[in-house]
């Protein structure tokens, strides 16, 4: 089959390889009929997480038909199906308490000893990122083995097509888990930093759970005008000192809650984000966090803080006494997929939720090189690409 | 009887987190291991399922090969007496016979190596109530430091890692016995023969 594989630092290629095998009774076989592109592969294209391979396969927001199936899969042959990016087994303590990021069963047992490690205990299996998440194949190819199918991928009601609901994967729970953990309450003043997918899905979820107002920021005119259709005020963070603005639009008060869908590549001729760049280069330090740190500061005491953007090793200069004195409430993680699909496939079902709006290109799988170099080198105009292995080439 | 997981006399943490090994051995020893050397290993995994489906599991020591992964075959001789193949440095492999010294139905395992093995070795598991989370599984084994050449290459292999090795034989178990099977990144059945050998 083909399949997009990682080779190094800005280098994919679109490679031939073995196609996938039912190796485990739970296992199901599916066939990629839509693949996206996320902020978060970008993170793998510029090399900034260890641990990757050359060849590995990337991709973990993905959906397809169901081709082959394990003696212990519930999914039958034909079905289309949406796949959490997590790799949950449904059975273990985590799964229970519907923590599906935190299963335990989803890592290869060698696989966990460097979570457990980094961070006190293993972490969850995910598709196509890393070895440190388990080494799985993604889905930027044709075919994926895709295990636990009994649990992970929900079933799409025919008519539905795939740009709808090829989202469910990742970034709609995404930004709607960001939202549920800034704990909005009728009234609120949500703000929201980083107008990408993660951030426009947390602005429409904040309206859907209350918010009076939502302020966004980014630097993308294009990002911030998706915002502005949702309904969100917008600062551009290029031409306005953020911090000033939000006290000022916030009455001196803050935002009851943050939400930080930035992460480990904060933008901007920041002081202090150049000082973690060179910190970084020098190995004083592994994160950048403009965004979080100036989330905190901005919110207003007693607020919440939520942060889905993604950090990986250790941070200076995080503003703890801000939160400590401030007495602010942080809630992160990487999101519990499955326990938030079923009602969200209802939402868009219903026509709540508009998934659509965010796709600005659309390319066969063969082009997956360009979708990559286009969504890092142009954020303004790519908001996100959409691979499709059965797509015919374009002319060139 | 002393309780041999936690050094109750004095606090609670477990024996195995001990900074002193040499007298954490001697707590262990203690109780219910028979002595077969200087070194200890001690892990805990909690899983999912009733503490008697996973000591049964565990009694039929023909179900382990697939989870431990240095093991080559074990053979089971008799009630009490099984034959233990395992995977040594350069494609050898060492082997012991192994007693059962102690076997409470649905609490814990004891066996310790007889006369001859290549590494002595002993050790216990024990399945405990855990409420809501399960079972907390406690294996603890104590070994002894082959000498020679050999011994030293060995050494490296189950000195260094040993902890970690014992972990990632616990993890295995549990993702069995929670998932009914073994978590794996392979994708063809090629990829994970390689990773299995
Ligand atoms: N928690 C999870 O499970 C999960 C899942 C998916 C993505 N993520 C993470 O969420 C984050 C966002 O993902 P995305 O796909 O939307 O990424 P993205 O790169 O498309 O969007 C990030 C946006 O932030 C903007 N930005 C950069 N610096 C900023 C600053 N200082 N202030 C305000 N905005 C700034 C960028 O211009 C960009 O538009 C990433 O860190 C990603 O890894 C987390
Ligand atoms: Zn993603
Ligand atoms: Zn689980």
């Amino acid at each position: 089959m083909r399949a997009l594989t990682w080779h190094g630092k800005h280098d994919v290629r679109v490679d031939s390889v073995p196609d996938p095998e039912i190796l485990n009774p739970r296992d199901a076989i599916i066939k990629i009929t839509s693949t996206a592109i996320c902020g978060s592969d970008l993170h793998l294209y510029d090399g900034y997480i260890p641990t990757m391979m050359a060849g590995d396969i990337l991709g973990h927001e993905f959906m397809g038909e169901v081709v082959e199936t394990g003696a212990r899969s519930t999914l039958k042959k034909g079905q289309r199906v949406v796949v959490p990016f997590t790799i949950a087994c449904g059975s273990c303590y985590h799964c229970g308490k519907h923590q599906y990021s935190g299963c335990e069963n989803g890592l290869p047992a060698d696989n966990q000893d460097i979570g457990q490690e980094l961070y006190g205990q293993p972490m969850a299996g995910l598709f196509g990122y890393s070895h440190l998440t388990g080494g799985y194949a993604g889905g930027q190819a044709e075919y994926v083995r895709v295990p636990f199918s009994d649990v992970g991928p929900i079933v799409i009601p025919d008519g539905i097509e795939d740009e709808k609901v090829l989202f469910l994967s990742d970034i709609l729970p995404t930004g709607w888990m960001a939202a549920e953990n800034a704990e909005i309450e009728p009234g609120d003043i949500v703000a929201v930093w980083g107008c990408g997918p993660v951030g426009l899905f947390a602005v429409q979820s904040a309206f859907l759970m209350g918010a009076e107002r939502v302020i966004a920021i980014d630097h993308f005119p294009r990002r911030l005008e998706l915002a502005r259709r949702f309904g969100a005020e917008t600062i551009n963070f290029e031409e306005t000192d953020t911090a000033a603005a939000l006290f000022e639009m916030t009455g001196g008060i803050g935002p009851d809650a943050v939400i930080d869908s930035v992460g480990l590549e904060a933008h901007g001729f920041f002081v202090d984000n150049v000082l973690d760049q060179i910190k970084k280069s020098t190995f004083l330090g592994t994160d950048r966090i403009h965004s979080i740190r100036q989330a905190i500061l901005a919110c207003r005491k007693g607020g919440r803080v939520s942060m889905p953007a993604v950090y990986g090793g250790f941070v200076d200069k995080f503003p703890l006494g801000a939160l400590m004195e401030k007495g602010l409430t942080l809630k992160t993680g990487q999101t519990h997929v499955q326990h938030y699909m079923p009602a969200l496939l209802n939402a868009i079902m219903e026509g709540k939720i508009d998934t659509t709006f965010l796709i600005s290109h659309t390319l066969p799988l063969e082009q997956a090189p360009q979708g990559y170099k286009m969504f890092h080198d142009n954020q303004n105009e790519v908001t996100k690409v959409v691979l499709k292995p059965g797509m015919a080439l374009a002319a060139e | 009887m002393a309780d041999t997981m936690n050094r109750a006399s004095k606090d609670d943490a477990p024996l195995s987190t001990a900074n002193k090994e040499s007298q954490a051995i001697d707590e262990a020893t203690d109780g219910l291991i028979v002595q077969r050397g200087d070194k200890l290993v001690a892990r805990a995994v909690t899983i999912n399922r009733p503490r008697a489906e996973l000591y049964a599991f565990w009694r039929d020591f023909s179900n382990l090969p697939p989870i431990l992964d240095n093991v080559v075959r074990i053979d089971v001789l008799d009630r009490e007496r099984s034959h233990w193949v395992v995977k040594a440095p350069a494609g050898g492999t060492v082997e012991w016979d192994s007693r059962i010294t102690e076997d409470r139905e649905g609490e814990l395992i004891a066996w310790a190596s007889e006369d001859g093995a290549d590494i002595p070795n002993s050790g216990r598991i024990e399945f405990r109530d855990a409420g809501a989370r399960g079972t907390v599984v406690v294996a603890t084994i104590n070994y002894a430091q082959p000498g020679g050449t050999i011994g030293r290459v060995i050494s490296r292999i189950f000195q260094r890692e040993p902890k970690m090795q014992a972990q990632r034989d616990l993890r295995r178990f549990k993702q069995l016995m929670e998932t009914g099977e073994i978590a794996t990144s392979s994708r063809t059945q090629q990829q994970l023969e390689e990773e299995r050998n």
